[in-house]
Order: structure tokens, then sequence, then C-alpha cells
């Protein structure tokens, strides 16, 4: 099979900068051309991750980049998989490339955010639960994020300074993150006054939601090769699996789980098979791994994310976070980057810009926050409605 | 001018067909005729399970009682479209509640007057029906998970 490279990565630092998203976009698109060594009008397939709050370019991002770079007369694809998004818009500019119907992909995610907590867009829709659980619940994306944090206290014993340690670890992370949005050492003691926005979930322990950019330049092994591009990183696997029926854990934005009663089939749990069907691919496993870029929505997640992922056993993740194992300098850093602690949430383009991460991580140019001798990296993420990804990477 | 609180104000679900409203409410879900798995918010057209083809269902209604799975709480008023209640935002309690026999969770807010420290993981929780929110005309109701006493 052609292997597939990543030849270029590149980003519009996250913050919230209130411009059109089409900017953030073309300036992630080319860094990542120019990192690439790529001139854009060699690039055959323009693969765009979209965003659902920026109107009809939004929904057409692929076209919407591809014009705003010049048209070329390549061909386009424009994919939505809510927070997987970027992953999807991905693996639909891989797949193109393993068919051998192209060469050269630039995949590009960018988004405007509002402030405040994401919410369904406007207009009564009394058939869709994302419209609905707002309605009859009141229940936000940190309500869901909280019921996991409450029942990981339940089932194991964590402690909301558990919580707060992972959001300091990322803290010290994201420091000198050129991108980052929050570059703020945070105490403990710091987090655990924060106020309480969905018990046992602080303010600063929920991520915000952010504008940014992020693209990446694909390549064959092939073309890299031909054209003498330097370090190019392996794409190893790209998992976008969706959950097994039935699905027995409550997800963003239902009400309620499959009913486990009639059919019991043994399924592995969702989040557990976004990383396997991804160690399958690679024929790799976590042992391998140097590095993780994880989805932190809440400082709690991350912890289960550890877990997900196989880095440990279940109940096991906050000895790992004590034992100093994923921190920086640690057996396997989690969120080197900083995470989604220190950026924020640009949805279409935050599993593009964990494969950034991941790059710059394993061409040893992630400066002051290096894993040193860092040779494969993993990226896991969620979105809602059956959502989800998980990339591997290697030198 | 009569007291909105005290005169009969006509209660409507905020939502149809989700729930029954009499001295014993429930959660109404259906079955799947072909494979009797159970669904809450209800399913229509086609069973979701992928080894089932069935598309007819009957109506259900799920468990009263639960014991709670997870829970937390809104701090903060939620954006549109939540209806905010009349008066200063009052912070509410939501709970994940897994039901036995369906081996189900269903999300719920839990009953007026509670708040997270009256809840722990795996407490029993009985279904009730509240409001919701109110306009000028009605008072709208939902159903809300309420601890039972122990």
């Amino acid at each position: 099979m052609t292997d597939v490279v990543v030849a270029g990565v590149g980003m519009h630092p996250w913050g919230k900068w209130g411009r059109n998203f089409v900017e953030y976009g073309v300036v992630a698109a080319r860094a990542a051309l120019q990192d690439a060594g790529v001139d854009y009008r060699d690039v055959q397939f323009v693969s765009g991750a979209d965003t659902m709050r920026n109107g009809y370019p939004g929904y057409v991002a692929g076209a919407t980049f591809a014009q705003a770079l010049g048209w070329t007369g390549a061909r386009v694809a424009s994919s939505y998989a809510a927070c997987a998004s970027g992953a999807t818009a991905l693996e639909v500019a891989r797949a193109e490339i393993l068919t051998g119907r192209c060469d050269v992909a630039l995949v590009v995610g960018a988004d405007t955010t509002p402030k405040g907590f994401l919410a369904p867009n406007a207009g009564d829709r009394p058939d869709d639960p994302d419209w609905l659980r707002f309605r009859l619940l009141g229940a936000t994306n940190p309500t869901y994020f909280a019921l996991y944090a409450r029942r990981r206290m339940a089932l194991y014993g964590a402690t909301e300074r558990d919580f707060a340690e992972v959001r300091a670890k990322n803290a010290r992370h994201g420091l000198s993150n050129p991108n980052a949005r929050y570059r703020k050492d945070f105490s403990v003691e710091d987090i655990l006054a924060s106020p309480m926005v969905a018990d046992p979930l602080r303010l600063v322990e929920i991520c915000a939601t952010s504008d940014g950019g992020a693209a990446v330049v694909l390549t064959s092994a092939d073309y890299a090769k031909r054209k003498g591009i330097a370090q190019p990183v392996k794409v190893r696997a790209v998992s976008t699996v969706t959950p097994a029926f039935p699905q027995t854990v409550i997800e963003m934005p239902h009400f309620a789980t499959d009913s486990g009663a009639a059919v019991n089939d043994a399924v592995t749990p969702f989040k557990d098979s976004i990383a396997q069907a991804a160690y399958e691919e690679a024929g790799l496993g976590p042992e391998d791994l140097s590095l993780a870029e994880v989805y932190d929505l809440s400082s709690a997640l991350e912890l289960d994310w550890y877990e997900h992922i196989g880095l440990c056993k279940a109940g096991e993740a906050e000895r790992l976070l004590h034992d100093g194992d994923t921190t920086i300098g640690g057996r396997i850093p989690v969120n080197p980057s900083g995470g989604l602690a220190c950026f924020g949430e640009a949805v279409p383009a935050q599993a593009l810009a964990q494969v950034c991460e991941v790059t710059w991580q394993l061409r040893g140019q992630a400066g002051e926050r290096q894993v040193e001798g860092a040779s494969v990296g993993i990226t896991a993420n969620q979105g809602l409605f059956g959502h989800g990804s998980s990339v591997i990477l290697s030198t | 001018m009569s007291d909105s609180s005290t005169s009969a104000r006509p209660r409507v679900p905020a939502v149809e067909g989700w729930f029954t409203t009499d001295d014993e409410p429930a959660l109404l879900g259906n079955r799947c005729t072909t494979c009797s798995t159970v669904f809450f918010p209800k399913t229509s057209f086609f069973c979701p399970n992928p080894a089932c083809s069935g598309e007819q269902f009957e109506e259900t209604k799920l468990s009263r009682r639960g014991r709670i799975w997870s829970y937390t709480d809104a701090q903060y008023q939620p954006p549109p479209p939540y209806i905010p209640r009349s008066g200063d935002y009052t912070p509410f309690a939501i709970a994940a509640v897994e039901l036995a026999d369906e081996q189900m969770v269903v999300l719920g807010q839990v009953a007026d007057g509670f708040t997270v420290d009256d809840l722990e993981v795996g407490q029993q929780v009985e279904l009730v029906i509240e409001e919701l929110f109110r306009d000028d005309d009605n008072d709208y109701l939902v159903y809300k998970w309420k601890p039972v006493a122990s």
C-alpha cells in the first residue's frame, strides 16, 4: 500500500480574535504549505473541515478555503463530524492519496466561535436532540463532562484536587506554546478557587470556545521522497469509528443510552474502540507511544482518556498523573501542547491541531515542550452524535 | 389581580408523548416488537438495533425508579433554547439515572429543592412531574428525578 506522510503543518494561533474563520484557515494553510515546501498550485485535493457557526461558507469549507487560496481546479471535499471534523477531513484526503488519485492534498479547518457555552443554532427544532437537551434539561456540554467526572470520583475515588492537578500540568505544558490561547501558570489552589460551573468541574477546568485554524499537507511517501521533503512523518492510522450497539454509556447530546436489556452483546465501549481501531491499523500498541494528545474537554476527561487509549487500566489514571508519567519528561507525556486547557476548542481545527503538535514533536521541533526522542504519537478526540477520532503518526 | 401561583393555570407537558402526568408518572418509551429492545425517547420508523429489521413499536412505560449513575448541576443559566423560570436564576441539579430492568441510563433534572449536596451515586430516585418553565398562559411540565427518602 502507498504510504501517506505529513509533509507540512501550520496553525493560526488560537484566541478570541473575532475575525472571519476563512482568514485563520488561509494563514494556517499557507504556513503548512511553506513548512512542506509545496507550491499551492501543486495541491490536487483540498479537504475542508466544516464549521456550523459561520453560515454557508462554513458548510462548504473545502471550497471556501480553495477559493480564498485561489481556484486551481483542484478537487474539494467538505466534512463535518463535530469535534472529529478535522480527522475526518484528514481521512478523506488520505483516502484520495491511498487510491492513487492524487499525490498532494491540503487539509484545513478553522473556526470563529461565539462567546460562552456552545449552543444549538437558532430556530425551534423539537425533533433535534441537541436542541431538546437545552430546552428540556438545560444540559450544556459541561453537564456531560461533569457527569463523567463525578462518576470517576464515585468509581475510583478521584478527587477535585486530582482534576486540578491535570489542569495545572497542562498549564505548565502550554506556557511556551506560541499557538496556545492561554499561557498562564495555574497552581492547584488557583484552580480550586475558580468558580464551580458544573459540579465538580470549575471554570478553568472546562474547555473554552476559541477561534483558530490548523492545516496539514499530506502527500504520498513517493512524492515526499521525489521532492526531497525534509522529515516526512508517517501517517500510520486514522480511526473515525462509530459506537457499537448497544451504546450503554451516556453521550452528548442524548437523553438516554441504548438499552442493554434485550441485546446483551458485549461491545467495546466507544471511547476505547476509537484508539483500538487506530492501534490495529498501525500494528502498534500503547507501549510503543512516545506521547499522546487527547481531548481534555475537561480536566477530568483527560484521566478517562489515559484509560481509553490504554496507557493504564481503568482506575489507574490518577496514579499515572501523580507519578509524573504524563508530564513532559515522564514516561508518556500527555498533551505536551497544553491541550484544550490552553487552546480552548476551535471545533473543526482541533483534531488537526493535535496532528500538528504530534508532527512537531516527532520532528524534534517543539521547543521547550519537546518530548525527548519522540518516535510515535497518538491523538484521541471525541465529538457528539457518535463521532470520534484517533490518528497515529510515527517518524 | 389573581396570584398566578394559586390560580388554576393550565399545566401542559413541555414535550408531547414523553411521559405520563398521572399520580404515578412514568417515562414513555417504545419497544420493538421484533427484538424487544426498549428506546427512550421513542424511536420511529426503523429499529436502531443493527441486527433487527423491525419497523413496529409498542409504547411502553419505563421503570419509575432507578439509581443515580452520576450527577451534576448548572451553576450558570444555560443558553437558549433553555427557558429560564421566573425570578432570579436558581441553579438546578441534573442526574443520570440507571434503570435496572431496561439497563439504560436516562438524564433528567433533579426535583426542585434538591442540590448536589443531597445526591450520591447509587442513590435511589423516583420519577416526578414538575414545572420546567411558564409563560403568560401555561405552566410547562417536565419529568424530574426525586431522591427517595430512605
